[in-house]
Parts: structure tokens; sequence; C-alpha cells
């Protein structure tokens, strides 16, 4: 019994700004899992994961697909009668996960995000091109072909770009997020 | 004349540039200015947050600062910076201790960010800041008999800011009709185009993608209008992709609805970067042409 507190309140502390235990508010309606687009791709709907982290089950929590298949739409989150915001959970499931090294095999959010969150931190803007490596090995033939169709006609029509943009006051920024995060990790 | 900081966004740069030149054509005829913010960075769509929650608020929050430094509102035409900009504004609003950890952080890039700005979505300036009837004096081809589907997607409208429509808004609809086409009844307006799901996981987003085309097939729409670019990406770009995956036969325009406007108030083609895209609008254009003689 202590362990099934432990792990929700583990989670509301990944929460930022929550207040208690937010998914202790739950009653099982549903109406987040009927509302999620992507429910059916999830191992679990997201009214099982809260039941689940309600109950203690972290392994199969952390492990699951579920947070990763969240397209942050906010539509459960608008429509929770519990003011539960669920999207926030997903995010906060995700920094556990990958904190934890505990994220499900063969997954794409977890390197693709890491990937752009170093792409940021090296040249302050996004260059679309350079992310490529951080998905492409994990498609299949046909999926890869289409990726390759895809951006071969997005550079004829000229929306691809060729030069990564950066921000001019590098160094600076550099140094701001080096007071929230030690860069060695990220460089 | 009303003025905005304009936050492009890093899509706009080059991806989504129609969008970009669109939106400085229309507000321009609105009497509207958009100075785009200084040496701005990556909002970080949703990935910051799927790794350090504080390193996405103080990036958003540099970009506040700058915008504050100006004294002017911030103006985002995509939903994904849009809604990670609002949202750490009300953070740090209400967090005194997040506010300081940020400000910390921003002192070495010789910025502060005090809470005095607000901000905007593209589509609210046209919905908000002109009335229907100044938008109107400014068409001058009116687009009767197109049928456009208003898509608003998630993050103009989710999550709840304060008492608004998240359901069944209508602001698009208002807009459409002032430039004299037809907002269809397009029930999946709110739902979402997958996002970067399109990356992570392909077959979901497809799936979606395709009952949002489905569903505009349906409404007898001829285009798609969006207010996102990563929305206008996943729905036209990967149609292809929806056809090969569902043996299905889509090409369907999707185009932004600044560059609608601007066709109503019009503005060249090449202004409003239409011809950028994978599948082209003109047909539709020249049959609703037809249909008015």
């Amino acid at each position: 019994m202590t362990d099934t507190i432990a792990f929700s309140q583990e989670v509301s502390n990944l929460l930022h700004a929550a207040e208690g235990e937010p998914t202790r508010a739950c009653i099982q309606c549903g109406t987040c899992s009927g509302t999620c687009p992507v429910a059916g791709y999830m191992d679990h709907t997201p009214r099982q994961i809260i039941a689940m982290i309600n109950a203690g089950y972290k392994d199969q929590v952390l492990e699951s697909n579920t947070f990763w298949y969240c397209a942050s739409c906010y539509h459960c989150t608008v429509r929770c009668p519990q003011d539960i915001n669920i999207t926030e959970l997903m995010y906060a499931l995700k920094r556990y996960s990958i904190w934890k090294g505990k994220h499900k095999e063969g997954l794409v959010g977890p390197t693709f995000s890491e990937a752009f969150v170093k792409m940021i931190v090296r040249g302050g803007r996004s260059f679309e091109p350079i992310l490529a490596p951080s998905y492409i090995f994990s498609f299949n033939l046909r999926e890869m072909l289409q990726e390759v169709t895809n951006a071969t006609e997005l550079l004829l029509k000229g929306r691809l770009p060729v030069i990564p943009a950066r921000i001019k006051r590098l160094a600076s920024f550099k140094r701001m997020i080096g007071r929230i995060i030690p860069m060695g990790g990220l460089e | 004349m009303k003025e905005f900081a304009y936050f492009p966004g890093c899509s706009l740069e080059k991806m989504a540039e129609s969008y970009h030149l669109s939106a400085l054509e229309t507000t321009k005829k609105l009497n509207i200015k958009l100075q785009e913010l200084d040496d701005w960075n990556c909002c970080g769509a949703t990935t910051y947050f799927y790794i350090d929650e504080l390193l996405a608020y103080t990036l958003c929050a540099r970009n506040l600062a700058i915008a504050e430094k100006t004294g002017l509102d911030i103006v985002a035409p995509c939903s994904a910076c849009y809604k990670n900009m609002y949202f750490t504004a009300a953070h740090l609003a209400k967090d005194a201790d997040l506010a300081e950890h940020v400000n910390f952080a921003l002192e070495e890039d010789d910025l502060q960010y005090n809470g005095q700005v607000n901000i905007k979505h593209l589509i609210e300036v046209f919905a908000q800041d002109v009335t229907a009837e100044e938008i109107k004096s400014k068409v001058t081809r009116p687009l009767e008999g197109i049928r456009v589907a208003p898509y608003y997607g998630c993050q103009i409208v989710r999550p709840q800011k304060e008492k608004e429509d998240v359901e069944q808004p209508q602001f698009f609809e208002g807009i459409l009709s002032a430039i004299g086409a037809t907002p269809v009844n397009y029930p999946l307006k709110m739902r979402c185009c997958g996002g970067s799901l399109i990356i992570s996981s392909r077959t979901a987003a497809l799936s979606m993608v395709r009952n949002l085309l489905q569903c505009a097939v349906d409404s007898q729409a001829t285009v798609i209008a969006t207010a996102c670019p990563m929305c206008q990406v996943n729905l036209e770009c990967y149609q292809q992709q929806v056809n090969q995956e569902f043996g299905a036969n889509f090409s369907f325009p999707v185009l932004y609805f600044t560059q609608l406007i601007g066709l109503a108030f019009g503005i060249s083609h090449k202004k409003l970067g239409i011809g950028k895209e994978f599948i082209s609008f003109a047909p539709s254009l020249l049959q609703a042409g037809q249909r008015k003689d």
C-alpha cells in the first residue's frame, strides 16, 4: 500500500505547480480515452494509465508507449471534468521515462526530442535536415522512401532550408542555458 | 496603425515561408505593422518539455524578454509557438520562484522578464484587432463560391485560457465570411493533425490526417484553411503517404488562412507564396471563377 501511494506522489512531484495529487481526483469516467485521437494506438488508454499510476504500477507505466503517442492536442485536458491536466501529465511521464532510461525499445520520440533539444542548444533555431538521422533509421523501407520523396519535393518547392539558421548572440545564449542545465550532457 | 512584435518561428523561415509572406502582406493592407523580434530563438515546439521543463520556460522567456524591451505585444503565426509563449507567460506570472529562476538564467543574456507582454496568435489579430467590416473594406476579389473548411487544429484554442469556447469557436468562420468565402460545417475542425507524431508515430499520424481529409471531402469543401505550419505540412505534404497507406486518392489543397485573405485582397500569387504548395489550388479558383460568371 505504501508503494501505491508513492508512485502517484512521485508523478505529482513531476508536475510543475500541481497542488496535491491530481491523478487522485480521477473518477475513471473515460472522457479522456474517448476524446483522444490516438488512444487506439496506445498500449494503455489515458484513463488506464491514470488508474495504473494510482495503483502504483510504476514499471508498467514507464514502459508503456502511451505518453510517447500523445500528440499534445490537449483535447482530453479541456474535457476532463476533474480538471486534470492530462497532457502535462504525459509530458512529465516522457521526462521521467527518459531520465530513468526506462522507455520502451524502438520508440522514435525519445531520440528525436533529445536530438531536437541539442540542435536548439547549439544554434538557437531549428534546422530540419539535421534531425533526419534521429528517426530515419527506425523507418521501414517504404517510410524511408516516402520521407525522401517528400524532402525532394520540399527542396524543389524551395521549402527546405539548406543553411542552418543561427541566432546572433549565441555565446550568451549558451551561457544562459548553462545556468539551467549542465552543458556537458548536451554538447 | 497597430504595431506588434512579430515572432515568426522557425517553420516560417523556409518550410512555411508562404505563411510568413502572406501574413506580412495582408496585415500591411489592414494597417497593422508586424515588427520582427530581434534575435529570437526557437520556441521549443513540444520537445523541450519532453526533456527539461525549466529549460523550456527559459527559452520561451528569452523571447518574451526581448519583446518586453520593445513595449509591444507578441504575435505568433504558429500555434505551437503561440501556446508555448502564452503558457510560459502565464506560469511565470503565477509562480514567483519559477520567474526568479528563469530570470537568473536570462541575466547571462542581459535580459529580464517582468511579465508585461501579451501574446496573441496571428488569427486572433484578424478576429479581434480588426473588425469584419475593416476586412471587408479591403476585399477587391471576394472568394465567392469557394467552400473553405476552417481547420482550427489544437493549440490556437487548447488548452483553455479563460472562458472562451473550446468546443465550437466561430471566429475562423467569421474571417472566411468576411472575405466572401463560404465556411463549411467541418465537424473535425477541432481535431488534431498528429503534430510531431508524423515523425515519431507515422501510422497513427497518417490515420489522423486521413480522417481530416475525408471529413473535408464529405463537407464538400474545395480547400482547407489552416493557421499553423505543422498542420499545413501534415495535411498537405503527407497526402501521398496517406493514399499509399489507406488506398485512398486524396489531392486536396491546403492553404494558410492569410493566403486566402490575400487572394480576396487582390494581392498577387507570388507575394502570397502561392505556388510553393504540393497540391495546387489554382484549378479550384478557376472553377469558382467560372461558376461566378
